[in-house]
């Protein structure tokens, strides 16, 4: 966990993390409400997985808020989280719980971090495929993630596998969209979408949050 | 009633039989389902993670290409229809992202106003045609059948979308209007771990075992569901779920249009009964007229 050695003064890693969290905050509708947390674990309380987590949901929110986003970043919490929205929809202060986790795993994505390596190359797997076929492909997608994580998995996944494909109901092929080049093209040009005006309103609203928080 | 069909990248595959008992049910009850022309996959939750305004553009893909048709989306997978939900939504909140993104697609010559409602084929059927109108066309009652709605999340969360976010009744309504007996599932709206299945399966196998107990103990002889995701876990690893914790946790998981289509009459092989990983007892086959 990083040191706070002068209130409202970060140290600099933390600072870049927290730059770079706050331009993926921008792009959340209302993700300037974290400063409305009462702290009431209503979040934690609704999260059905918040058991297998080493920061709950309420703890994400408060450590953010007093300035440690290190500590988050490499937690388990942000690749625990199965995305169910349980928490968004319960909070009464509407804060979007579940958009901020996503945000502070892109963030970690983007700057490395590399605690969870299922979860690259899940995502890995899955871009390439999108990329390649404007479709996801299951059956590679999965091969990929087992060969990359764990090649055992294969083998205890085989019997699941051989059911489903006597089933019908496993692609060997790739469906290929007629539109992939349309596709790759508009990829390319949304992977450069930057939205700096809103960064700026966006910083100095939970720079506030951050010094409320430490301040005695 | 005429729609426009996004099936999804599951349901092509790894969800077909929701696929096939979807269309069928929608031509039995007379209302058309075009498929959407090469429409692409969505994102899902993992593109979300990986870069958000690439998952809008791809999704306003779709949404640009049924713009043009002019009618409403239908999208059975509960993950598609939360990810074009959601594009639309964050589209319509932010004309900064909407510009954006437009641009985006104008490397590909299209262009999204933002008209293009998305909906689940759930609510359109009850919505649209009514539960009346379905139990009138039904031929076969459900009678004597007990089931456990399950809603998952998706289709109800974040979005408030067409039901109650804590306890959907929906399906319940659909399904004791046309005989079943819903049972007591408190559970309608718990996460069944998504993708956690796939990158911390010990997390997803206890959500599961949570669902399938529940179920069972309150006496379902089915589960019904409405996303593929959620049908995969709950379905696929009942004999690693009966395993790992020591009692029986086998159950028939039906998508809500293969329950409806054997109301309808339709037999096995069109709504896919035939394909399922997990067994499907006596009582349902019967029911299904086999």
């Amino acid at each position: 966990m990083a040191e706070i050695e002068t209130p409202g003064v970060l140290p600099k890693r933390e600072s870049e993390l927290r730059e770079a969290f706050l331009e993926q905050v921008d792009i959340v509708p209302g993700g300037e409400k974290l400063r409305k947390c009462i702290q009431c674990g209503t979040c934690t309380g609704s999260c059905p997985v918040s058991y297998a987590m080493d920061l709950s949901p309420r703890e994400v929110i408060a450590r953010f808020r007093a300035g440690d986003i290190e500590s988050i970043l490499k937690s388990r919490t942000i690749w625990i989280c199965a995305s169910c929205y349980a928490c968004t929809v319960r909070c009464p202060q509407d804060i979007k719980i579940t958009d901020l986790l996503y945000a502070l795993k892109r963030v970690s994505m983007e700057k490395k971090i590399r605690r969870s390596r299922s979860v690259y190359a899940l995502s890995d797997a899955f871009v390439r495929s999108v990329k390649m076929f404007g479709r996801n492909w299951e059956l590679a997608l999965l091969t990929e993630f087992y060969l990359r994580t764990n090649p055992l998995n294969l083998i205890k996944m085989a019997p699941l596998g051989l059911r489903m494909l006597r089933a019908k109901r496993l692609g060997i092929w790739p469906e290929r969209i007629k539109g992939r080049g349309d596709l790759k093209k508009i990829i390319e040009r949304a992977e450069q979408i930057e939205r700096p005006q809103e960064r700026v309103a966006a910083r100095a609203v939970t720079d506030e949050v951050g010094y409320e928080a430490i301040q005695p | 009633m005429d729609y426009t069909y996004y099936p999804g990248c599951s349901i092509s595959a790894s969800a077909k039989p929701y696929d096939d008992s979807t269309r069928a049910v929608f031509e039995a009850l007379g209302m058309g389902l075009h498929e959407l022309e090469d429409w692409n996959c969505c994102g899902a939750t993992v593109y979300m993670s990986v870069k958000e305004t690439v998952s809008f553009a791809i999704s306003a893909r779709n949404l640009a290409l049924a713009e043009k048709l002019g009618r409403d989306v239908v999208a059975p997978c509960s993950a598609c229809y939360l990810v074009l939900n959601k594009a639309n939504r964050f589209l319509h909140e932010l004309p900064d992202l909407s510009e954006k993104v437009n641009d985006a697609l104008s490397a590909a010559g299209l262009k999204y106003e933002g008209t293009v409602r998305v909906r689940h084929p759930l609510e359109v059927l009850v919505n649209d045609l009514g539960v009346e109108e379905i139990t009138k066309r039904a031929t076969k009652r459900l009678d004597g059948i007990k089931i456990a709605e399950y809603y998952g999340c998706q289709i109800i969360r974040p979005e408030r979308t067409f039901d109650d976010q804590e306890f959907p009744q929906t399906m319940d309504q659909l399904f004791a209007a046309l005989g079943a007996e819903n049972v007591y599932f408190p559970m309608k709206v718990r996460c069944c771990g998504g993708m956690l299945m796939t990158t911390s399966d010990e997390v997803a196998m206890k959500l599961c075992y949570d669902l399938i107990e529940c179920a069972k103990g309150n006496g379902a002889d089915c589960i019904v569901t409405t996303c593929p995701l959620c049908h995969m876990n709950l379905a696929a690893y009942q004999d690693r779920l009966s395993r790992r914790f020591g009692m029986d946790l086998h159950i028939p998981v039906l998508w809500f249009t293969e329950l409806l289509g054997i109301a309808l009459g339709l037999d096995v092989k069109t709504l896919g009964l035939d394909h399922h990983l997990e067994p499907i007892t006596d009582k349902i086959m019967s029911l299904a007229g086999l």
